[in-house]
This record gives structure tokens, C-alpha cells and sequence, in this order.
């Protein structure tokens, strides 16, 4: 089945019409330092730890993105964590490998986007967590071992060192160096960031097709 | 061409449609929310001004941060009584069953789903909550999912999937005396890595597995996600039937017979592939527990922790920072270590067979001084038990209570925190830095290791006094 894009645009439009939905932002290429979080096995309770998703809103999550590892317990930044250098800024985060594992909570892409990143760099991620960065318009690059190593050394070499996520080429570049390598991402998810589609704009317009359907299930199951 | 595994003949009798060089779009039979994962996809709905499509198909319950003690008066926590009334609010306005605080039926989601018979095999299941895995259980496809996408569920009954890898993990043999379904997956996971099955769905087959009761089997797949997978099934059979006949939601009389028919031929083809398999011997499993902050870093409770000399370079930091969180020295021993908290309780060990095992050991036994226990039913259903078996009688005796149903200190959403810098044995699942409260320091392990930790005082191989 083809990726009708025709359709979606279509309800979100209507949707856009109707209640004055904010749009996704789209995905453009980025040009940007880096900050390097060179720890293994990042969990999400680390991301956003569970005191705080009390919330019913999505927004303001990025106070508390890393919590426990920016602030000690009388709140103030603990100066040996990598958010609190003032050496490291930009909109790309790079993180060491399984990076998002354990709970499903949205709120850690939520908290990740919110502070100002667009691009989380590692050599593996877990898997809900990939899914839910990219419905929020937070791009998981999954590079080589390598090519991770060779980024941590470049950035705490010299932290003006930029990286280009190149989205529809599929690439990810070290501008001081050239050094480049292509990472994966569907077809489908990369036509919807690019222009700023959610998966719900795309279910909603397949509606009837997901009808006819329930019909076939519920007669074959009680057959 | 090769025969399909139960994991493809599920997933592909609920495929709406494929898109190319995308993911799929997957019906969902059952929908399970609670209160800290869904309220941003419910407005989300009302900024479409799109309804609930299939309400009768989702159920609700407040569970992850709810008080567990004085449930009938009002939640404390302002916070938290906003998100539980919020809920309350959601599920009137959509039409959406909610077994809240005080109902019969409350309890954590991926306890209450499986006791209600809303758990069937064949099914898919999702939940904004990675342990939804629980309910592979039963032979469904279940898996954890995000907020949007639990709006995706209620605007259309559907999500868009990628289609996992297929994995099969098989423990053949006869586990030791001592040996819990708790230890049979904090084993697997300690030899495959907190990351080994990411990309992949489990099914779990052999003979320690087959052994397993409903409750052992739920407590093997819940935390299917600890090692990064998706979710992990195990094939139905009669113990399965026998668990869900006559339970409130189970299909009754002549839909029960047609049922069970579908039910009996969902197993995987003799002739099906997989992508990655591995075999266990359960002979090898010894009670385990996990000494550092992801699961893991588990090891045999007699064994010493790793000196982290085999490790590779880029691996050490991350494995140092964790012993020192922890406060614990790589190469030393776990035996005998002090306990200051006991957690015995969550949607992976908080069953009434769990409370069985943790009552006859500590019966005549009396709790240690120096040790706070915590003993939280996974629902009321498994409380109302409790008290009619005696167990409640039993555990009091023996100087433990028995608190009011709700995730609790699993992961320290409620007033359930163990503080800083004391060391927890929890049946739960997550052992990361905080998980059970800022600072706190878990280990993982079963009832019956839990058990003996709450009556000595020290971590104790079970084995040593039973």
C-alpha cells in the first residue's frame, strides 16, 4: 500500500481548519554543535524521572530532562554534568549506546525536544523510545560504534565543532572533518517529518478502510 | 515456504493494511489506560474534536500514583489527584469502563486485565506502559506503547507498527528448589544484556517455561522489556484455558467452545524460522539478584559481582558510575549485605501467588527489626484473596501488613519512596538510579528471596533456610 499523502494532507487540514492545531514543526537540515552524554544505557526514568509526570499537559518537561543529574537535591546544577557546561550547547544531543531503554513514558521525548534538542545521536536506542521521538518530531540517528567514538572525541576536543543531519539525504556529517556516515529511517516516518504529518492525520484518513476491516476480524474470529 | 511463528499469524490476522517501506497498521482488540500516560492523548482528541472511536474496546484504572494506604479518603497529593480525576473525567465524557480507586475490580492495569479474563490468547494488547508485556502471558501480542500513540488507539483502534524481529527463547530442564519464574527471566536477562532484545519480540518455549503457572509465566514476560524486546509470548495451553474459564470478561457457553477452538491452534509452525534463538538450561538458574542499576546486572545470589576487568574500555564508565551509585565494590559478594527496605508487590511479582510464596516463608518467622516492609497488592481482587486465604493473618503475625493495591514504590509515583542511599530487595522490575525514589538503591530479586531478606535483615539465599 502506497503512502497516500493527498489524503492526510487533506485531514489535517480539515483538523488544522477546525480547532487551530499546532501544526508539527518540519524536520529541516541542522547545522549544529553538539552536547556529547557519553554514558551507556540511558534510561528513560533518568530522561524524566517518574515524580514528575504528574503533569496533563506535554509542555515544560525540559526543566527537569535529566533531573537527578543536573541538579543535587537541594536543586542546585551539579557542575560535573555535561547540560550544566557552558562549554557544550546546540540542538544535538550525543549519547552513548541504548540510549531511551526502560519505560514507555512519551514525557522523556517530550522532556528531550522541550529543552531544545532536535537530533539524538547514538549507536543503538530502544525501541519505544525511537517511536515516540519520532512522532514527536525528535530525530533518532543511529550510528556506527565508530563513528560515535570518533564524534565524543572531536566534541570534547573542541566543543565549537559542528555535526549536519542531513534528513532527506539520510546522513550525518562532521563539518570540521568531512568524516560522514548515512543512517536509517522508513520511508514512511521520513515523508511525515519532512512535512510535518502525524501518524493520526494518516489513520483518521484511512477510517472507512479500518471499518470494513473490523467487520472481517470479528466474522473470522467467530467463525 | 517456511511455516509462520505464533507471533506472525497474530500479528498478520491484524494487519489493516502494509505500507511500503513503512510500518504496518495493526488493529487493537484490547486498549488499556491509567491515569499518568493518557490525559495529553485525550486532549488531543478534544483539539481534533474527534470522539473515542471504540470505547467499549479500552478500560481504565488509576494505579501508578495512587496512595496505597487510606484509598478512601481523598488522594493528598494534589497533583496526583488531578491526573486521577482527570481520568475519571475522560472515561465519562468517552464512555470508557473505569475501575478507579474503590472499585472491586482496581488494581494495576497488567494485573486487573488477565484476573478480569480481559487477557485472551490471539489478541492484540497495548497499553501506555512498557510492561504490558505482561499479557503475552496468554498467548496475545501485547507490548507497551507511547502517548501518542495511545491516541492513535482511541481516535482509530489502530497504531502503526514496524514489524519486530522474531526471537525464541527456550529454557529446557528442571529448575533447582528455590528457583522462581523471577529468577528463571532476571537470569536470561543478566546473560543477554539490558539491550539484547531490542528490535525483537520474544516467544518463550521449553519445558521451565511450560511448568510455569499463569502467575510465573506473566511474571516472564512482564519483563520481556528489561532486556529491550517489545514484548515476549508463550504459546496457550490447558493452563491457560483453565485460568480464564469462568473469569468475568471470559467468553461464556457456546462463544467459549468456538473460542477455545481458535485458541488451541495458535502455536507456532513445526517448520517456522526465527531470526535469533537461544536455548537455556533451567538446571543453571540459582536464585538471582541484581546489584547494579539496570536489570541486567543481575548475578546468582551466591556468586561475586563482576570486577569489570572483562569489560571493554567504552563499557567501563558506564559500569563503574553504576557500583558507585550503588555503593558496592566490584569483585565483593552480595551475601549477607544489610537491607533497609523490602518491596514485595507491581505488576511483576504483585499476584497472589507471589503473596503465597512471601507469607509461608516468613510464617513463624518474625520480620527484622531494621527492615521496613512494604507488602502492596497488585488489585483488590488479590487483596480480598489474601484475606480469605489467611494470608493476611499469617503476615501480621509475623510483624508485616498489607497495604492498599497501586504500582507503589516500583516507581515512587505516590509517597511509597525508599529515601536516599538505602538499600531496597524489590520483586519489581527496575532497578535504575532513582527508580524507587531519588537516591535509592534496589536490589532486584524474587518473593522468596525478598522473604528472606525481610526476616534476617541481610540479602540470604532463600535456600539457606527454608
Amino acid at each position: 500500500m502506497k503512502f497516500d499523502t493527498s489524503a492526510v494532507r487533506q485531514v489535517k487540514k480539515i483538523n488544522q481548519l477546525k480547532n487551530n492545531n499546532m501544526p508539527i514543526e518540519k524536520f529541516k537540515t541542522i547545522e549544529s554543535t553538539c552536547v556529547p552524554l557519553k554514558i551507556d544505557n540511558v534510561d528513560t526514568d533518568q530522561i524524566i524521572p517518574a515524580r514528575f509526570l504528574k503533569a496533563t499537559s506535554r509542555e515544560g518537561f525540559g526543566d527537569n530532562l535529566f533531573r537527578d543529574w543536573r541538579f543535587d537535591r537541594n536543586d542546585n546544577p551539579r557542575k560535573d554534568f555535561v547540560l550544566n557546561n557552558k562549554k557544550f550547547s546546540g540542538s544535538v544531543l550525543v549519547a552513548g549506546k541504548n540510549f531511551g531503554s526502560g519505560s514507555s513514558r512519551e514525557h522523556a521525548s517530550w522532556a528531550v525536544y522541550d529543552y531544545g534538542f532536535r537530533v539524538v545521536v547514538s549507536s543503538f536506542f530502544a525501541d519505544i523510545f525511537k517511536n515516540n521521538a519520532l512522532n514527536n518530531g525528535l530525530l533518532p540517528v543511529q550510528v556506527s560504534e565508530s563513528f560515535l567514538s570518533r564524534l565524543f572525541e572531536e566534541i570534547f576536543q573542541n566543543p565549537e565543532k559542528k555535526v549536519k543531519v542531513d534528513l532527506e539525504k539520510q546522513r550525518i556529517t562532521l563539518l570540521s572533518t568531512g568524516e560522514n556516515e548515512g543512517f536509517e529511517i522508513n520511508g514512511y516516518k521520513k515523508t511525515c517529518l519532512i512535512n510535518g504529518y502525524d501518524d493520526i492525520d494518516y489513520l483518521l484518513s484511512i477510517k472507512n478502510k479500518i471499518e470494513k476491516f473490523e467487520a472481517t476480524l470479528l466474522s473470522e474470529l467467530s467463525e | 515456504m517456511a511455516g509462520k511463528t505464533l507471533f506472525d499469524k497474530i500479528w498478520d490476522n491484524h494487519v489493516v493494511e502494509q505500507i511500503d517501506n513503512g510500518p504496518a497498521v495493526l488493529y487493537i482488540d484490547r486498549h488499556m489506560v491509567h491515569e499518568v500516560t493518557s490525559p495529553v492523548a485525550f486532549a488531543g482528541l478534544d483539539k481534533r474534536g474527534i470522539r473515542v472511536f471504540r470505547p467499549g474496546k479500552t478500560i481504565a484504572t488509576a494505579d501508578h500514583n495512587v496512595p496505597t494506604e487510606d484509598q478512601h479518603l481523598p488522594v493528598k497529593d494534589m497533583l496526583s489527584r488531578k491526573q486521577v480525576d482527570t481520568l475519571t473525567r475522560n472515561c465519562e465524557k468517552h464512555g470508557i469502563t473505569l475501575y478507579g480507586l474503590n472499585h472491586p475490580y482496581h488494581g494495576i492495569v497488567h494485573v486487573i486485565g488477565p484476573e478480569l479474563g480481559l487477557t485472551q490468547p490471539g489478541m492484540t494488547i497495548v497499553c501506555g506502559d512498557s510492561h504490558t508485556a505482561t499479557h503475552g502471558a496468554f498467548g496475545s501480542l501485547a507490548f507497551g506503547i507511547g502517548t501518542s500513540e495511545i491516541e492513535m488507539v482511541l481516535a482509530t483502534q489502530c497504531i502503526l507498527q514496524p514489524k519486530p524481529g522474531k526471537m525464541r527463547i527456550a529454557v529446557e530442564g528442571q529448575p533447582k528448589k528455590g528457583v522462581t519464574a523471577k529468577d528463571i527471566i532476571l537470569y536470561i536477562i543478566s546473560k543477554i544484556s539490558a539491550s539484547g532484545g531490542t528490535g525483537y519480540f520474544i516467544e518463550y518455549t521449553g519445558t521451565a517455561i511450560r511448568d510455569l503457572s499463569m502467575e510465573g509465566r506473566m511474571t516472564v514476560c512482564n519483563m520481556s522489556i528489561e532486556c529491550g524486546s517489545r514484548g515476549g509470548l508463550i504459546a496457550p495451553d490447558d493452563f491457560t484455558f483453565n485460568y480464564l474459564k469462568g473469569r468475568e470478561f471470559a467468553p461464556k457457553g457456546e462463544a467459549w467452545s468456538k473460542a477455545l477452538e481458535f485458541w488451541k491452534s495458535l502455536k507456532t509452525d513445526a517448520d517456522a524460522i526465527f531470526d535469533r534463538e537461544l536455548e537455556f538450561d533451567a538446571g543453571d538458574i540459582e536464585p538471582m539478584i541484581t546489584y547494579g542499576t539496570n536489570p541486567g546486572m543481575g548475578i546468582k545470589i551466591t556468586e561475586k559481582i563482576p570486577d569489570g576487568s572483562k569489560l571493554k574500555e567504552e563499557e567501563k564508565t558506564s559500569f563503574f558510575k553504576s557500583l558507585d551509585y550503588m555503593g558496592i565494590e566490584a569483585g565483593s559478594g552480595m551475601l549477607g549485605r544489610p537491607v533497609d527496605y523490602v518491596f514485595v508487590g507491581s505488576c511483576t511479582n504483585g499476584r497472589i501467588e507471589d503473596l503465597r510464596e512471601f507469607t509461608h516463608f516468613v510464617k513463624g518467622r518474625k520480620k527484622a527489626e531494621n527492615v521496613v516492609a512494604w507488602i502492596v497488592p497488585g488489585s483488590k481482587q488479590v487483596e480480598k484473596q489474601a484475606i480469605a486465604e489467611g494470608l493476611v493473618n499469617t503476615l501480621e503475625k509475623s510483624g508485616f501488613r498489607l497495604r492498599q493495591p497501586g504500582c507503589s514504590a516500583c516507581l515512587a509515583m505516590n509517597d511509597d519512596k525508599i529515601p536516599e542511599g538505602k538499600y531496597a530487595v524489590s520483586t519489581s522490575n527496575r532497578n535504575f538510579e532513582g527508580r524507587q525514589g531519588p537516591g535509592a538503591r534496589t536490589f532486584l530479586a524474587s518473593p522468596l528471596t525478598a522473604a528472606a531478606a525481610a526476616i534476617t535483615g541481610r540479602i540470604t539465599d532463600p535456600r539457606e533456610i527454608a
